[in-house]
């Protein structure tokens, strides 16, 4: 369980966040919409700790993420994310890619690692993929590389921060059938999208953020049917 | 208007024993890379840090290193030292100055690298859990080198060029060190350095053309 | 602890140590820049393989240790019998050396400038030699200034291998004193810092000008 309590959250000057609180229960899949500026995609990366928040917490199985005890680097295990940029690492294959830390954080032996990998590309469908360079990929091949590289550390929560917003509008598509394929097995996962139909279609709730504030949360039929704000209808009518 | 013969064969017969001199030269120059590649690793990280403490110093070797000449810094390890009471052989002194010379161009060589390497490498490293140590072994520096690679090729290249400054120590074994003895005995100078000179383009030549080879084959992504 | 033998006389010794570094740079460095811009144009105008010839020559002189370059030409003007005096032989290999590496700055930096500008310029009915100095040397020199810039005090750091040839340039002269003083370590550093005020200065300059001309393009 991911349980998100009254953080704020500025960057200089700049409030992000003010006061945010959400709760995602295990297999649930939260859908974050909103327009650019709103902070969602800061708050993924309060989650895993890549970013310090300035106060309320942040709970990982009632793990606190930014004490001063808590182990970044053993909490990150559990929390698989997948960027805008595809961060694929240049210099490794896609095999290394998705094998390096396995091998390097875990501590997995090369073979152990290496099945692992292989049946997490095989489901991302770059099965055939495996000792190729990732600048001889696709933008949508690249993405669901970097897909099969956070599931290859079994996380228990996926976090996913606008993944198609680089990729070219045919791209799109595989991308997103990925993200399906694991909500359907039960992956608890937060989405920062812009894809309002995936957001509809695959959430189990839907949250918009508007300047640093969750104005609506609720399944998706009603915030796509009945939104109560008037900031998200405004929103939905403008995306749509 | 030449009253002069050249005797190439004098030269010629001394060969085996300059490619033995070029040999000593070769280690001396791997030697210094590989000292000076590891300090620049470091340089460059301390270059970078946000730490006073680490950059201050870092910033003086390079400076010290890029804005003084060479045999410079060769004189201060031969000589300079000489003040405290240390005695460094030509080799070492040659080795050391040469490193140092070395670690403080490749930490700007490497510094420029690191800028063409976007920070989200480095997110995406700790996102999957790894400490910043790790993330910089593991992600940042195999690209660090790759970028890099050519330009320290060069740096390679002008390591073996400033073996040659050993002689002014007193260094006897490397290649130029050989061919001074050898034209200290026969005072053939003119035909003694001019194959010392075809070796040590050959060797330049080589070491290029190896570079380029490695690159083109390992570096395809 | 700095009890030093050294007089006012000696530090007059090492200053015109210094200034013999200056007049070789000089001379090497001017001679070398105006080779550079001619052998450069030529390899920026001609085909590469027409260029062979030259480009190999240029090469030696950065694939040779300089010290050996220098050793060479003073042997060879000797049995040669030219007379020319060290000074003139260090002047004229530095500024062969300066002038290889000079060409390829020069080459660089001309073809740097896009080939539409020069069309664009010929289009408009400038002759060869108005489009190469109204428009590609004002371009190209940005490109070149800051690595012109570093080759100078490049130079300047290499001419202290002239003290094989005899010469009293600025570290021979550190030599002279340090095995009459016997403080090696002071006189060094002396030296050192010398060495350091000529290049530095400059050399931050010219990496400030890098930097400037990155921003505006």
């Amino acid at each position: 369980m991911i349980e998100i309590e009254n953080v704020h959250k500025s960057f200089g000057a700049l409030k992000v966040l003010k006061g945010i609180d959400l709760t995602v229960a295990k297999g649930e899949v939260v859908s974050v919409i909103g327009g650019s500026g709103s902070g969602k995609s800061t708050l993924l990366t309060c989650i895993n700790g890549l970013e310090p928040i300035d106060s309320g917490r942040i709970l990982v199985d009632g793990t606190e993420v930014h004490a001063k005890s808590t182990d970044l680097n053993k909490l990150r295990r559990k929390i698989g994310i997948v960027f805008q940029q595809f961060n694929a690492f240049p210099h490794l294959t896609v095999l290394e890619n998705v094998t390096l830390a396995p091998r390097k954080v875990k501590g997995m032996s090369k073979s152990d690692a290496e099945e692992i990998a292989v049946k997490h590309l095989n489901h991302v469908g770059l099965g055939d993929k495996l000792k190729v360079y990732p600048s001889r990929l696709s933008g949508g091949q690249q993405q669901r590389m970097a897909i099969a590289r956070a599931l290859a550390m079994s996380p228990d929560y996926m976090l996913f921060d606008e993944v198609t917003s680089a990729l070219d509008p045919q791209l799109v598509g595989e991308v997103l059938d990925t993200l399906k394929l694991l909500a359907d097995e039960g992956m608890t996962m937060i989405c920062v999208t812009h894809e309002m139909g995936f957001a509809r279609d695959v959430s189990n709730r839907v949250a918009f953020f508007d300047q640093g504030v969750m104005a609506e949360i609720g399944p998706p039929e009603q915030i796509f049917g009945d939104a109560k704000n008037e900031a998200t209808r405004k929103f939905l009518s403008s995306v749509r | 208007m030449f009253d002069y013969t050249f005797q190439w064969r004098q030269a010629i017969r001394a060969l085996p024993q300059m490619l033995d001199g070029a040999l000593v030269t070769m280690q001396i120059a791997v030697l210094s890379m590989a000292i000076g590649v590891t300090i620049a690793v470091f340089l460059a990280v301390a270059r970078n840090s946000s730490s006073r403490w680490l950059r201050a110093p870092a910033t003086a070797w390079v400076e010290v290193a890029r804005n003084t000449p060479a045999l410079f810094q060769i004189y201060m390890a031969h000589f300079g030292l000489g003040s405290f009471g240390i005695y460094l052989s030509p080799y070492i002194a040659l080795l050391a100055g040469i490193a140092f010379n070395n670690a403080g161009y490749l930490c700007e060589t490497f510094r420029g690298a690191l800028r063409a390497i976007p920070a989200t490498q480095i997110r995406a490293g700790r996102s999957l859990g790894m400490g910043p140590a790790k993330a910089f072994r593991l992600i940042v520096m195999p690209q660090m080198f790759r970028i890099s690679f050519l330009p320290t090729m060069n740096q390679a290249v002008w390591a073996i060029l400033m073996t040659s400054l050993g002689v002014t120590v007193g260094m006897n074994s490397d290649l130029t060190g050989v061919t001074q003895d050898l034209n200290a005995r026969t005072f053939r100078t003119f035909e003694f350095f001019a194959m010392a000179a075809v070796i040590y383009y050959l060797i330049a030549k080589a070491v290029m053309l190896g570079a380029r080879l490695i690159a083109w084959r390992m570096f395809r992504y | 602890m700095f009890e030093t033998d050294l007089s006012l006389n000696d530090l007059m010794f090492l200053a015109k140590g210094a200034g013999v570094t200056l007049a070789i740079t000089f001379f090497a460095v001017t001679g070398g820049t105006l080779m550079g811009l001619l052998f450069g144009v030529i390899r920026a105008q001609i085909k590469p393989w027409m260029a062979l010839p030259l480009t190999f020559v240029l090469d030696i002189f950065r694939s040779v240790p300089l010290l050996i370059q220098l050793i060479l030409a003073n042997a060879f003007q000797a049995i040669a019998g030219f007379g020319i005096s060290p000074f003139v032989t260090s002047c004229i290999v530095l500024a062969l050396y300066t002038s290889a590496y000079c060409t390829e700055i020069v080459r660089g930096a001309i073809e740097a400038v896009p080939m539409v500008t020069r069309r664009a310029a010929r289009s408009l009915g400038l002759t060869w030699g108005q489009d190469m100095t109204q428009i590609v040397f004002p371009m190209a020199l940005r490109v070149a200034l800051p690595s012109w810039i570093g080759l100078t005090l490049g130079v300047m750091k290499d001419s202290a291998l002239v003290l094989w040839l005899g010469i009293f340039e600025l570290l021979k002269s550190s030599q002279v004193l340090i095995t009459r003083l016997q403080e090696p370590m002071f006189i060094l550093l002396i030296t050192g810092a010398i060495y350091f005020m000529l290049s530095f200065p400059i050399a931050r300059l010219g990496g400030r000008l890098e930097r400037k001309w990155k921003e505006n393009d």
